[in-house]
């Protein structure tokens, strides 16, 4: 039988604010444990929550982002379960009524088709503090700095249909709330994580399947590999007569396989309620035309532009919006390099991403900056350089050389155009070479390229590429 | 509605309660009692009634998003039973 996947996927954004979302105490990362959980994050008696107003804000600005409806009137709700990083004994949360809901995005596939993935609803909630469990003599030590951090939680409809497309999903999301500024996207330090409702269904059927949930995802990588780990259990269990059970379950990367956490009987109860420690958030007209005024490019549109403004191709115009700060270097490079758009895309895209990859760096960390890869680049187009002499410059420029004009200078790569020069180095050539020339002569073309070589060679490389070969075809078929 | 034993028993379990086997009569009275009540109040018509979710009409009001706490993180723990390293100790889970 053919089997069909279906899957949702529940994305938890930590939200970029600087203080939590109900206490005044600091969201940074990486401080000693404790120091930034306060008496409302601890769930001291008597203590009461107030809202951020810049978590909201945000909430909204993702909601206006992805064409959600933003809730007149949102409600925080009490999920009630006992675990010791969760001190109060609930989180709070959004159940019934969720501050946006109802959005959609688009996705873009390897083949170049677009799918619009349904976005049920996002809500603010707590995030819970970090459980650590070695090294306390069989005790577990309980760090509460993370307790209180705001999240949203965006709900995606089960409209994904295989693990790349999941991928392509939680891609764009993340993409997104980094354009939005609403979330830093740092997936080790876990700002960025998801769970995976997956579930099979034979090819044509409309009912859902049983679903597993697979928890607390925390790479682009792990979601496929989880994904197929589990679409291959679940069609095995099938394919043998068996049924899925609906249940919880982790995904071990190291054996990269998925195991049973809990099943439906086990199932938490959470006892869900309006928490009476906070009034409904009310939301004007006014509130959220002054957030959707502060709305940044989006990605899609980005790329759009980039494909009519730059003539880009739509692939290497989705490559180059796939984050903000990609995007901005591309244009300060198109910029600096005098308007050559194309060379631009294929410098940032190729060479430089490359180095960037192989040295761990971040494009804003990048030592070659857009107006130093600019000025370069405009010198392959005024013909100083060729394309190849190019990837010395820019490697002596990583290396932090100088900027192109000083590392052609002091190296002495200015591209040779002198007819006479490159002449003679061919005249030399052949000359050299009387075997070569024969067989060229009586019909291996191939060796034309040894030819260039040679030539290329005796110029240091330096020889305007188009003129060589114009001269040298001709001296050849003298 | 009414509840057994076993409802009386899951209830505690979810409240992380510890109850004497001799008092899961008692309680299985009294929620069963407090059940009615509620039953009573559904049978009210409540069409076209706003769904209250909080008693008090007003909305919730902001704060800025500005860090005002200060590190108290000694006198927290002075009164945790067991800390080490900066973090509370508690009895060990696993999931």
């Amino acid at each position: 039988m053919e089997w069909e996947v279906v899957i949702g996927l529940e994305i938890h954004a930590q939200l970029a604010t600087r203080s939590k979302i109900f206490s005044g105490a600091a969201t940074a990362y990486g401080a000693a444990p404790n120091t930034q959980a306060c008496a409302v994050d601890l769930g001291m008696p008597g203590v009461l929550p107030v809202l951020n107003a810049e978590a909201v804000r945000m909430a909204v600005k993702f909601g206006l982002a992805t064409g959600c409806k933003i809730a007149p009137r949102s409600v925080f709700a009490r999920k009630n379960y006992f675990y010791p990083d969760l001190p109060k004994g609930y989180q709070i949360s959004q159940y019934e009524l969720p501050i946006v809901a109802q959005g959609k995005l688009e996705i873009q596939l390897d083949d170049g088709v677009t799918k619009t993935i349904g976005i049920t609803r996002a809500h603010l909630e707590e995030d819970a503090g970090k459980s650590l469990h070695e090294d306390f003599h069989n005790l577990t030590g309980i760090d509460l700095n993370r307790a209180g951090t705001p999240l949203l939680e965006i709900v995606s409809e089960p409209d994904l249909r295989s693990a790349k497309e999941a991928v392509a999903y939680m891609k764009k999301i993340h993409s997104l709330v980094r354009y939005l500024e609403i979330c830093d996207g740092n997936m080790q330090e876990g700002s960025f994580r998801c769970d995976a409702n997956v579930s099979m269904r034979p090819k044509g059927r409309e009912k859902f399947g049983t679903r597993a949930e697979i928890k607390n995802i925390n790479s682009f990588r792990f979601v496929e590999r989880a994904i197929n780990y589990e679409i291959e259990r679940q069609t095995d269990l099938l394919e043998r007569g068996g049924t899925v059970i609906q249940e919880t379950r982790l995904y071990d990367a190291n054996k990269d396989e998925t195991r049973s956490m809990r099943s439906k009987e086990e199932a938490m109860d959470y006892r869900y309620f309006p928490d009476p420690d906070l009034l409904p958030v009310i939301l004007d007209d006014g509130f959220i035309k002054a957030t959707r005024k502060t709305l940044p490019e989006l990605p899609d549109e980005k790329r759009e532009r980039f494909v009519y403004q730059y003539g880009l191709t739509p692939y290497d115009a989705s490559v180059l919006t796939s984050s903000r700060e990609l995007a901005d270097f591309f244009e300060a490079t198109e910029r600096a390099s005098d308007g050559e758009a194309k060379l631009a895309a294929n410098w940032v895209m190729g060479d430089l991403s490359g180095a960037l990859n192989k040295a761990n760096l971040d494009i804003t960390a990048s030592p070659v900056t857009a107006h130093m890869l600019g000025g370069m680049i405009q010198r392959i187009s005024d013909d100083t350089i060729s394309g190849k002499i190019a990837k010395e410059v820019f490697e002596a420029m990583w290396n932090g050389e100088g900027d192109a004009d000083a590392v052609i200078e002091k190296k002495g790569l200015k591209q040779v155009t002198d007819t006479g020069a490159i002449e003679a180095a061919i005249d030399a050539v052949i000359a050299n070479n009387p075997k070569q020339l024969e067989q060229y002569r009586s019909g291996q073309e191939k060796l034309f390229g040894f030819f260039v070589g040679q030539a290329m060679k005796a110029t240091q490389g330096k020889a305007n590429p188009a003129l060589l070969n114009e001269l040298l075809k001709k001296k050849l078929s003298a | 509605m009414s509840l057994n034993k076993s409802d009386v028993e899951k209830i505690a379990h979810l409240a992380r309660l510890q109850i004497e086997e001799a008092d899961i009569p008692l309680y299985a009275n009294n929620l069963s009692n407090i059940l009615q009540l509620v039953e009573q109040m559904s049978a009210v018509d409540t069409t076209g009634v706003e769904i209250m979710a909080h008693p008090l009409d007003a909305g919730q009001r902001l704060r800025a998003d500005v860090v005002t706490e200060i590190d108290q993180r000694a006198l927290f723990q002075s009164i945790a039973p067991q800390v080490e390293a900066g973090l509370y100790l508690v009895p060990k889970v696993i999931e």
